[in-house]
């Protein structure tokens, strides 16, 4: 699929801006500051409904304005499909495609994907477990929507449990309470539990060899890399994608772990206690790669993502790759491999402050981005 | 603003579920200008339903009396009870004249983060309706949400002891609507919860 034009209204620095696309390679080039990347944010917020750099809505909408309007022209299987966002924080997003509304915003999501690598993105290499979560989770949810479901499940039963393992805590603490309640919201973490766990444990089986692979063309040494799915269900308990086993596995820990639990007012074991380790040779990446190994790790994550929907047929082809800045950081061996790797994507957006920066193998269209202007010079 | 009792009645109107600021204000206005018989009639209405209403001794639904219209009626089902969260959760149920057992009304959900655990319910009141026997199945109907389905599994394994018929209402497709329009949760459900096709 490809993204044959955008048009932007009062989104982040941009009054009005037109920017019509063709297949292949088109980089935004200009100096820090002019809007490079609030155009491919535009782009990955229309095709996930949330923007890669902030979690709240409003930065997204220009100073001084009620609303932004995200508008793409989306060719996917030879057919021509217009999505609109309108993003108006504190309020529901209304969407539409082909001038229809939609009941629900969040329909559009899947229409166009992307896949978008960004500086931002070093955290999952270098930060917390969370965004590695937060990683195979999105995944997930872009492969099988239905578990955009379970995750909101497990989600507010964690926060519920939660809830209740503080209240309750002091309660029993002190003699009294009632542990049937508990025993309830046990159940329901081990289920929804069970479900998100097999999922991410079939995930990491599936990205695990095209992460390596991708490791190995960007890096070309330093490598093998390795992708441990850690699991805060302790080591003897068998890792295998079965969600019988694994609910039993849980409802076992957890029967284990009441007492502390009940200390501490918090759920001690299931998905979101787990991390998923990466390793560079022996070595686990975290406080042993450096920058630039970092960079490229976090870099092959993303291209394992793309490799894997790109696999998946029947989903309108391709996912267009977005590389937010990701050439500066790399050394000139690095960047040509990374350029031989993806010249040959249907659509591929690319930023840089410099020009120079952007291999020559990538030499399709440029654009150059100036104080919130667009001009197609290529 | 408005001057004094105007908008002390704006304000109390703004407090009602589904009325906002502007709409308090349309309905105070309306107010001001129906004839006061009608005015009359809606304080009458609003008293009594403070006084009369009462909650059903036996089911905890709204009645006039000591008991609800439905507990007096002896030509319900005696043997089975329908749990329900909300008073209103029974009135979309009798529209569907499907069900001619008793109701249940909990009151609410287990909800730990608002503080809403069984004592706050009417769990107690439940297991002593099911105390003598004669109840033979127990329809779990709560909401199909979190909160709804654990406080469905917290009275199955409640009264399991008891070896009644327990049941839950099931979730899946709008009947009469199309299949595409489904949302993959509730599509994902229907799939799970698939039954045999006997002919």
């Amino acid at each position: 699929m490809r993204l044959t034009h955008l048009s932007l209204r009062d989104f982040r620095s941009y009054v009005e801006v037109e920017l019509p696309l063709d297949a292949g390679v088109t980089a935004l080039v200009g100096p820090n500051g002019q809007g490079k990347t609030n155009l491919v944010e535009a782009v990955g917020y229309l095709a996930t409904l949330g923007s890669h750099r902030v979690a709240q809505d409003a930065p997204l909408v220009r100073l001084g304005s009620e609303r932004a309007v995200v508008r793409a022209n989306v060719v996917r299987d030879d057919r021509a499909l217009l999505v609109e966002i309108e993003i108006t924080p504190g309020k529901a997003n209304r969407a539409r495609v082909n001038r229809a509304p939609v009941p629900r915003a969040r329909e559009v999501i899947g229409i166009l994907r992307t896949v978008l690598f960004a500086p931002e993105d070093l955290a999952l290499v270098k930060g917390d477990p969370t965004e590695r979560r937060r990683f195979l989770d999105d995944l997930l949810v872009l492969r099988t929507p239905r578990l955009a479901g379970v995750r909101a499940d497990y989600d507010r039963v964690l926060r519920q449990r939660n809830a209740l393992l503080k209240s309750a805590g002091a309660g029993i603490r002190a003699g009294k309470g009632d542990l049937r309640t508990l025993e309830v919201w046990d159940s329901h973490l081990a289920t929804t539990g069970a479900e998100l766990l097999a999922a991410r444990l079939d995930l990491v089986e599936v990205i695990r060899p095209l992460v390596d692979k991708a490791y190995d063309a960007v890096a070309d040494s330093g490598g093998p890399v390795a992708l441990d799915y850690k699991c805060s269900l302790g080591e003897d308990v068998p890792l295998v994608p079965d969600r019988d086993v694994l609910s039993a596995a849980l409802l076992s820990e957890i029967s284990n772990l009441r007492r502390n639990e009940l200390e501490r007012g918090i759920s001690l074991v299931g998905p979101h206690r787990d991390d998923l380790l990466l390793k560079l040779g022996p070595l686990p990446a975290k406080g042993y790669a450096s920058h630039g190994e970092s960079w490229s790790f976090a870099l092959a994550l993303r291209l394992a993502a793309y490799d894997l929907l790109r696999s998946d047929t029947d989903e309108g082809g391709e996912p267009v790759l977005i590389l937010d800045d990701v050439f500066a950081e790399l050394d000139v061996g690095r960047r040509e491999r990374l350029a031989g790797m993806v010249a040959r994507a249907e659509q591929v957006l690319v930023t840089a402050a410099v020009a120079a920066d952007v291999p020559e193998e990538l030499a399709g269209a440029r654009v150059d981005v100036m104080a919130g202007e667009v001009r197609r010079v290529r | 603003m408005y001057e004094g009792v105007v908008q002390d009645l704006i304000d109390e109107l703004g407090q009602l579920p589904g009325v906002g600021p502007k709409s308090a204000q349309r309905i105070a206005f309306h107010l001001l200008a129906a004839d006061p018989v009608d005015v009359r009639r809606l304080i009458t209405a609003l008293t009594e339903v403070k006084e009369k209403v009462r909650f059903c001794r036996t089911c905890g639904n709204v009645a006039e009396e000591d008991q609800c219209r439905i507990c007096r009626d002896t030509r319900r089902d005696l043997s089975v009870i329908c749990v329900v969260e909300e008073s209103k959760d029974v009135v979309a149920i009798e529209k569907t004249r499907e069900f001619r057992g008793r109701y249940h009304v909990l009151g609410g959900a287990i909800s730990p983060i608002e503080g809403i655990g069984p004592d706050d319910l009417r769990v107690k009141e439940l297991m002593t309706r099911l105390a003598d026997g004669s109840i033979t199945e127990l329809i779990l109907a709560t909401d199909p949400n979190l909160e709804g389905e654990a406080t469905a599994t917290y009275l199955a394994r409640l009264v399991k002891p008891m070896g009644l018929r327990v049941t839950r209402l099931a979730s899946g497709l709008p009947v009469g609507g199309d299949l595409e329009y489904a949302d993959e949760v509730t599509l994902g459900r229907a799939f799970e919860g698939r039954r045999l096709l006997d002919v």
